[in-house]
């Protein structure tokens, strides 16, 4: 049953093949076994998980099961969960556990689904690698000695290895759709403002969104449908209807334009992930659709803008872990400097610490123009580029990442592992939606394919990754460990 | 040397919303520490502000009340920097996009005259929690109850030129802000403070002296009191050849002295961002309009009225529209007594002076204005004289009856105005007070007059005070010169 999309599991569930509770068990078994390898759990919640599984299994018997009632999934752990530890990965909440859920949190639970545990990340979701998590690397399920991409790198892991069908991830700037890539697995980041930041532990406030990470763009849009709309507690979300995101996925591509950029063909891509990409594309042809060039000539300039922006909004969002309210606190501080000193030089990572500084620096007095002003019109530059983008085309595809998973430990060099995140960075600064879906190997490791749209396009995306995959079955592949029985 | 004084306020305004400008948790004051702040206002990892529109309409209003300019957009910025009770390690405030612009306040001087106060803008921002240091065991406590509640900062041009013209402008943004029912205005309780900008120059020079900004200052005496100390001082200080150092200072009500604070190279750099939690503010023209015709009558507006249309003198007139409260019940005085002069005597003298020697608001007045209006209408009409008012005004005041004429009638107070029942009581003191008829009757005719108060004295103790004193007084001087 570790095998099965959420969307074949519902249909299990009606069957009564099995209960939502026997699935918990078999899973939080298989987590049990196999996670101590992987890592990609912080915390497993066996008791809360098999509540809500019987609480799922009573509703069905009442006739009241809903598309998600019973499914199972994780949590990455930058989601507040009432009641629950919930570590951002950082040491400094360690401790913490949230007096509250996130609104996506609460929206899964009236949805009836069974969170078994919160999965690992990249520290306060600064990464790519999910190198940076204080409690341990994750490892990749397709090799051990790779990364599993990040900073949903726990949540993607979990998935790939057959230990949740499907898992919540964030994505400020491709922490979603990178770790998808690197795991062969579907992960979408919605638009901006698509679903509520309400309860996600602040990284980059103007580039977080929560999205979901499956194993097919069907089952990412059954969450979508749970998960999207506007919230009063966050004003940054739209109030703008929600349609079923399922009704869309069947639509033929004939007509469909496609649009290649050129600036992610370029130097720094892989040639066999190129190749992989470019084979996926014809998939695309075959199935009616046309492909042209098109340019986002600032594409360049994300990276350099996002370093200004991000770590400027982070610098502040994490200006209150001062070790004096909650998380942690540093052991007899001899005043209140040297309280807030030593609580936030124990608690913070050294990636996290970096960008706190970069951050602070950027916009301090003298530099504020220079940085984050500038940064801020790069950003609306490049926004134009993909808004002039779809005046031509429907979709732009191209890689997720210029390379496969890499190694755990390669990237010694921070900047070279900000390089990592050229194709997706651009699309949290533009706000707009993106896929990544798998399109397959190379050398044992997932290549993905990144579809974008404009804002709110995500039935248009959804439809064009499940027409793909049902097309093609590099989405049915698994990796050894989650063919392991028990 | 001739110096002259410059003076600019930021005053702080705390707003009476029910709930805080970015969370639902009440604003009520004095509850128990830390039971008012929600996630949101304890900075919890995850929550986000939502603007509470209360505390826009709000600001928007005190915008229209001084004739500013309301930009369509206003902006949240965040001002970051530590402090145990500062939750988020930022104070949302609006650094760059205020949401009311430019405009001007008008005091009245100790002359009469007037003088307009620009307003430079006006900000939303939230307030910070309470560090609290006594009883903690060399431990601070911290209470987050005040964390978060909207407050808008006003801040003035360079304008005031005297520590009189400061407590002048404090008091007519207090009563603008009162009017407006936008804020309680309550000092004490630290609904309203104020950052002073103090410098000198010598009289003559164009530009200005460098300043001392004295935080936090909360009563209309200390501001008088925080600025004369300050000139003072950097007068001193220029005189004996020092300069001024820019610098925050301190204002110590118990020494009555200002002590620095920290210097501007001990400043800190703020790092001023636009809030990406919070969208911009964007005021549609419908919506100001709407906040415009439900302004109240403004304080201005009512003293103009209260000189125009009621006669008042400019004094009167501006010490009765000075609060709300007061124009309030000074109206309903005149509404029930009908006579605008009378009513603002009686109010400004008797109720005033009762009011001051307990200590109490004019809104805690034991006497209704309806009493007072009643009581006002006995004595036009002559059903009692100005002694028997003042006892009436008295029973009154100690809740003994409902209304004027309960009291005048319980005691037995209305005026004798029956010429025969006051001439035998002249005539029974004339016949019990030989001795002062003799003196009078040998007195030069000159001073005879002051003579005759003994004996209006008498018959109107005899009377128990309800006598007409007029016709007391002819008819006594009648009777006595009579008998000359």
């Amino acid at each position: 049953m570790h095998d099965k999309t959420l969307s074949e599991l519902a249909a299990a569930l009606t069957a009564g093949e099995f209960t939502s509770r026997e699935l918990a068990e078999h899973l939080l078994a298989r987590i049990e076994r196999l996670d101590g390898h992987l890592n990609s759990l912080i915390t497993v919640t066996t008791e809360q998980a098999l509540a809500a599984a019987d609480a799922a299994d009573a509703c069905r018997a009442r006739g009241q099961a809903g598309p998600l009632t019973g499914l199972p999934l994780a949590i990455k752990d930058l989601l507040c969960t009432d009641g629950v530890r919930t570590t951002a990965g950082s040491r400094m909440l360690g401790n913490f556990v949230a007096p509250y859920d996130a609104t996506v949190v609460e929206k899964l639970k009236a949805a009836g689904t069974v969170s078994l545990g919160k999965t690992n990340l990249d520290e306060f979701a600064m990464g790519s690698s999910n190198e940076n998590s204080a409690f341990g690397a994750v490892k990749n399920p397709w090799d051990a000695a790779a990364v599993p991409g990040g900073s949903s790198g726990g949540s993607a892991a979990a998935v790939a290895a057959g230990l949740v069908p499907a898992a919540m991830g964030t994505d400020t700037g491709g922490s979603i759709r990178q770790p998808a890539a690197f795991c062969g697995i579907t992960g979408l980041k919605p638009t901006y403002g698509r679903v509520s930041r309400y309860g996600i532990i602040a990284y980059a406030s103007s580039l977080d969104q929560a999205g979901p990470m499956a194993r097919t763009a069907e089952d990412c849009a059954l969450l979508l449908n749970a998960i999207a709309g506007h919230d009063p507690r966050d004003s940054t979300s739209v109030a703008r209807g929600v349609p079923d995101y399922t009704e869309e996925l069947d639509a033929p591509l004939t007509g469909l334009k496609i649009g290649l950029p050129r600036e992610y063909f370029g130097d720094g891509l892989d040639p066999e992930v190129e190749a992989a990409t470019r084979e996926a594309i014809r998939v695309f042809e075959a199935l009616g659709a046309s492909v042209r060039e098109v340019s986002l000539p600032h594409t360049h300039y994300a990276i350099p803008a996002y370093y200004v922006i991000a770590p400027a909004e982070a610098s502040s969002n994490l200006s209150r872990y001062d070790g004096v309210r909650f998380g942690h606190r540093c052991e007899a501080p001899t005043d209140l400097i040297d309280l807030y000193k030593r609580s936030r030089a124990e608690g913070f990572g050294e990636e996290v610490k970096r960008r706190i500084l970069i951050g602070t620096h950027t916009l301090s007095e003298g530099f504020f123009d220079a940085y984050y002003k500038k940064a801020q019109q790069v950003r609306r530059l490049i926004r134009q580029d993909f808004l002039d983008a779809f005046e031509e085309v429907d979709v732009l595809m191209g890689p997720a990442s210029p390379t496969p998973a890499f190694d755990l430990g390669a990237k010694k060099d921070p900047v070279s592992m900000y390089l990592q995140d050229i194709y997706t960075i651009a699309v949290n600064l533009a706000g707009i939606p993106g896929i990544s879906v798998p399109a397959g190997f190379v050398k044992g490791r997932p290549v993905g394919l990144q579809i974008l749209g404009t804002h709110f396009a995500e039935p248009r995306l959804l439809n064009v990754a499940h027409q793909f995959q049902q097309a093609t079955d590099w989405h049915r592949r698994r990796p050894a460990i989650a063919e392991e029985t028990l | 040397m001739q110096w002259e004084t410059v003076i600019g306020l930021e005053v702080h305004v705390q707003l009476a919303t029910r709930s805080k400008i970015f969370s639902g948790a009440s604003t009520a004051f004095g509850a128990e520490p830390n039971t008012q702040a929600c996630a949101v206002d304890l900075g919890m990892p995850g929550v986000l502000p939502v603007l509470n529109e209360a505390a826009v309409a709000m600001a928007v209003q005190f915008g229209l009340a001084i004739h500013a300019e309301i930009p369509e957009v206003s902006v949240f910025d965040r001002k970051n920097y530590f402090y145990p009770d500062l939750p988020k390690g930022y104070q949302t405030s609006q650094m760059y996009h205020p949401i009311v612009g430019p405009g001007e306040v008008e005091i009245t001087l100790d002359d009469g005259g007037t003088k307009r106060i620009r307003v430079h803008h006006a900000h939303l921002e939230e307030d910070a929690g309470k560090s609290l240091h006594e009883d903690f065991h060399g431990m601070t406590g911290i209470d987050l109850n005040r964390a978060g509640t909207p407050l808008l900062e006003i801040v003035s041009e360079p304008d005031m030129r005297s520590a009189k013209e400061a407590a002048a402008y404090l008091k007519a943004i207090h009563s603008i802000v009162t009017y407006l029912g936008i804020s309680d205005g309550n000092m004490a309780e630290g609904s309203m403070r104020c950052d002073v900008n103090v410098s000198v120059r010598p009289a003559g020079q164009a530009e200005f002296g460098t300043r001392a900004e004295i935080k936090n200052v909360n009563s209309f005496r200390f501001v008088e009191r925080a600025i004369a100390f300050e000139v003072e001082r950097q007068i001193e200080l220029l005189e004996d050849g020092g300069t001024v150092v820019q610098e925050t200072r301190l204002y110590d009500p118990e020494r009555d002295e200002t002590r620095s604070m920290r210097t501007k190279e001990e400043a800190n750099d703020y790092r001023y961002f636009p809030c990406p939690d919070l969208l911009p503010v964007v005021l549609d023209q419908a919506y100001v309009d709407h906040l415009r015709d439900r302004l109240p009558e403004l304080p201005d507006e009512k003293r103009a009225r209260f000189q125009d249309a009621l006669g008042l003198s400019a004094y009167d007139a501006g010490v009765l529209s000075a609060s709300r409260e007061m124009a309030e019940y000074f109206e309903a005085v005149k509404e029930a007594c009908g006579d605008a002069k009378q009513a603002a005597n009686w109010v400004q003298g008797e109720l005033s002076g009762a009011l001051n020697r307990e200590g109490l608001p004019i809104q805690d007045s034991p006497v209704s204005a309806a009493q007072l209006g009643g009581l006002i209408a006995r004595v036009m009409d002559d059903t009692i004289n100005g002694k028997a008012a003042k006892q009436v005004f008295q029973a009154l005041w100690n809740g003994q009856g409902q209304s004027a004429d309960e009291v005048i009638e319980a005691k037995g107070l209305k005026q004798v105005t029956d010429s025969g029942a006051i001439e035998a009581m002249i005539d029974q003191v004339i016949a019990d007070s030989p001795a002062q008829v003799a003196q009078y009757r040998d007195a030069e005719p000159d001073k005879r007059g002051k003579m005759i108060g003994y004996f209006v004295g008498q018959v109107m103790k005899a009377s128990r005070g309800t006598a007409n004193p007029q016709q007391v007084n002819a008819l006594l001087k009648e009777k006595l010169d009579a008998l000359c």
